[in-house]
């Protein structure tokens, strides 16, 4: 038969993903590197050539750059908290003999959650700044006073909020990775360790587990990363209203979102953006992966 | 404690050797270890409370009484839950909460089903036909995973937009189903899938569809359950794709709707945690029930990601 012939049976298994990445993965990048050289407001089939004009504007623009830094600031945060936290959960869980799964699945279950049903939550009834919001409440037993936590920006409160609210979503998700980790570990290392003499504690957790999860941590280190560097949900519910967004925290996606889709629908200089973050993202997992070597021996 | 701290000394007094201090040291280290569980344990239980902390929130709110949720003093529970505001989501004048969650199910089932399907093809294509052009395509397919899906959204919006298919039903599955990543997952799944079942079906007579759909799928159903759970998962809780096609409220997933809301503060507090609470519910009865495939995916999709 012909589909037997392997090369029949490869496009009949593999041809109808290889077209649609095609259409919607290669054909709206290029178009976009295309766009990108165009001045297009509106419009996806421009005349103007304007060369690299687009990216100069970009690259020069304030609140571009804003947004890079903006994205900085977050994943200082986000990024070492979240190893922190999700590790030592990870390390607690590990120990656990007696309920581990139940404990487990609590931790995981806030992944459960959407980031706008999140951004609710935290919006509107832990932070609202108002004295019925459970922080203020809580402020309010010690004798604290109210906050208004999304309102003002010196202190910027909203970072606490965002960074709060990031954390709950993926603790749980990376103590897992964390977890499936720990139990790869060869019992065997820890066994030779104590014959050795070594304690229970901090030496083995030195010495073996952080060492032998080295490959564990840079997945996670570059996933929360990537993850940070995408942020967007959270920030558009928790900070924008109405349509409308305030000039401070911007990450790059909610800036580009507003660039290409908001009422400009300046294409030229969104595709422009995206081109240039695109790159942005794969030079430093290039370089994370390269430091770190990501993923080198695993299958 | 007591009895511990009391032994040693009992011990010492009758006079015995080492067997017995060696017996004392022991019990003494037992109960460290004892009291280092209840510490942990104690750390634990209260880790867990603070995780369980919003999903308690969505429930108090959502069960109260506009006085009770702005009510200076804490209420812990609603005096009476206020079943009647999850009611007057589905029958309140305007409401969007029904479309939008018929909205999220259509498009979840339907992106699971789709890329389950067209991207296991593909990666059983690339690990197991031999095919000259085969090295070129899984290359292809490895380039798009450097570029993180978020950051295309406005190329592919440009697509969909000039294909008409912005908010439509089409727009918001269609361009999600070829996923890069599933297919890499896929093929070094079946790399590994043991090839002494797929040569008996080829010696009964089996080609690669009849192998494929009679003995790699029904032995692969596993590593089916936990990818699709993961898809459903992001499908249902999505939202920079669908705020970017759904234009128009008919279009609208359950996170729109959540979203418009929240943002406009259009609508009574008791009603958007009630709606919260409502377009929470099926992922939490899906990750009590499906636990343990959703830990494999993510365990299989993060360290692999």
């Amino acid at each position: 038969m012909l589909l037997d012939r392997p090369a029949w049976a490869f496009w009949l298994f593999a041809g109808p993903f290889v077209i649609g990445l095609g259409v919607f993965s290669y054909i709206p990048i290029l178009w976009s590197v295309y766009l990108s050289f165009f001045e297009a407001r509106n419009t996806v089939a421009p005349t103007e050539f304007v060369g690299l004009r687009n990216y100069a504007q970009m690259l020069t623009s304030p609140a571009f750059l804003d947004s890079l830094l903006t994205f900085t600031l977050f994943a200082l945060f986000i990024v070492p908290t979240t190893f922190a936290c999700s590790l030592a959960l990870a390390l607690l869980v590990n120990q656990a003999r007696w309920a581990q799964p139940l404990l487990r699945s609590v931790y995981f279950l806030p992944a459960a959650c959407s980031y706008v049903v999140a951004a609710l939550i935290w919006k509107l009834s832990i932070f609202n700044g108002v004295r019925f919001g459970l922080a203020n409440t809580v402020l309010g037993w010690f004798g604290g006073d109210t906050v208004a936590w999304l309102s003002v920006t010196d202190p910027p409160w909203y970072w606490l909020v965002l960074v709060t609210l990031r954390l709950w979503l993926q603790v749980g998700f990376y103590m897992l990775i964390f977890l499936a980790g720990l139990q790869r570990i060869p019992k065997v290392l820890y066994e030779a360790a104590y014959v050795d003499g070594a304690r229970k504690g901090w030496t083995t957790l030195r010495h073996i587990t952080l060492p032998q999860l080295r490959t564990t941590s840079a997945a996670v280190l570059l996933l929360n990363l990537v993850a940070a560097y995408q942020a967007f949900d959270e920030f558009y519910n928790v900070l924008g209203s109405d349509g409308a967004y305030p000039p401070y925290a911007r990450p790059p996606l909610v800036f580009l979102y507003y660039t290409a889709l908001g009422s400009g629908q300046d294409f030229g200089r969104g595709t422009a953006g995206a081109v240039i973050l695109a790159l942005l993202i794969a030079i430093v997992t290039l370089i994370q992966g390269r430091l770190l070597g990501f993923g080198r021996d695993r299958t | 404690m007591s009895t511990s701290d009391a032994n040693p000394a009992r011990r010492a007094a009758r006079g015995t050797g080492t067997a017995a201090q060696r017996s004392a040291e022991h019990r003494r280290r037992r109960t460290r270890t004892l009291a280092a569980g209840v510490v942990l344990y104690i750390v634990l239980v209260a880790v867990a409370a603070v995780f369980l902390l919003p999903y308690y929130l969505i429930a108090r709110n959502g069960l109260s009484t506009p006085a009770e949720i702005t009510s200076p003093e804490w209420t812990l529970f609603p005096a009476a839950l206020q079943w009647g505001n999850i009611a007057e989501l589905f029958t309140g004048a305007g409401s969007q909460m029904a479309t939008g969650l018929r909205n999220s199910a259509v498009v979840a089932v339907l992106q699971t089903g789709g890329q389950l399907l067209v991207c296991s093809l593909a990666g059983y294509a690339l690990a197991r036909i031999p095919y000259r052009h085969a090295d070129a395509v899984f290359y292809a397919i490895v380039a798009t995973l450097m570029i993180p899906a978020a950051v295309t959204f406005v190329p592919t919006f440009v697509m969909v937009s000039s294909l008409g298919w912005v908010s439509s039903l089409r727009g918001l599955v269609v361009p999600m189903l070829f996923s890069g990543f599933t297919a890499f997952l896929f093929r070094q799944f079946f790399l590994n899938f043991p090839r002494e079942l797929e040569d008996a079906a080829r010696v009964d007579g089996l080609g690669y569809w009849g192998t494929y759909w009679r003995v790699v799928v029904p032995n692969s159903l596993q590593f089916f359950a936990a990818i699709g759970l993961i898809t459903f998962i992001g499908s249902w809780n999505a939202f920079l794709w669908p705020l970017v096609i759904a234009q128009d409220s008919q279009a609208w997933t359950v996170q729109i709707v959540l979203s418009t809301y929240l943002t406009a503060q259009t609508i009574e507090l008791q009603e958007l945690f009630a709606a919260a609470m409502v377009s929470v519910a099926p992922l939490v009865l899906v990750f009590l029930f499906f636990q343990r495939y959703i830990v494999q995916g993510v365990t299989e999709t993060g360290i692999k990601g």
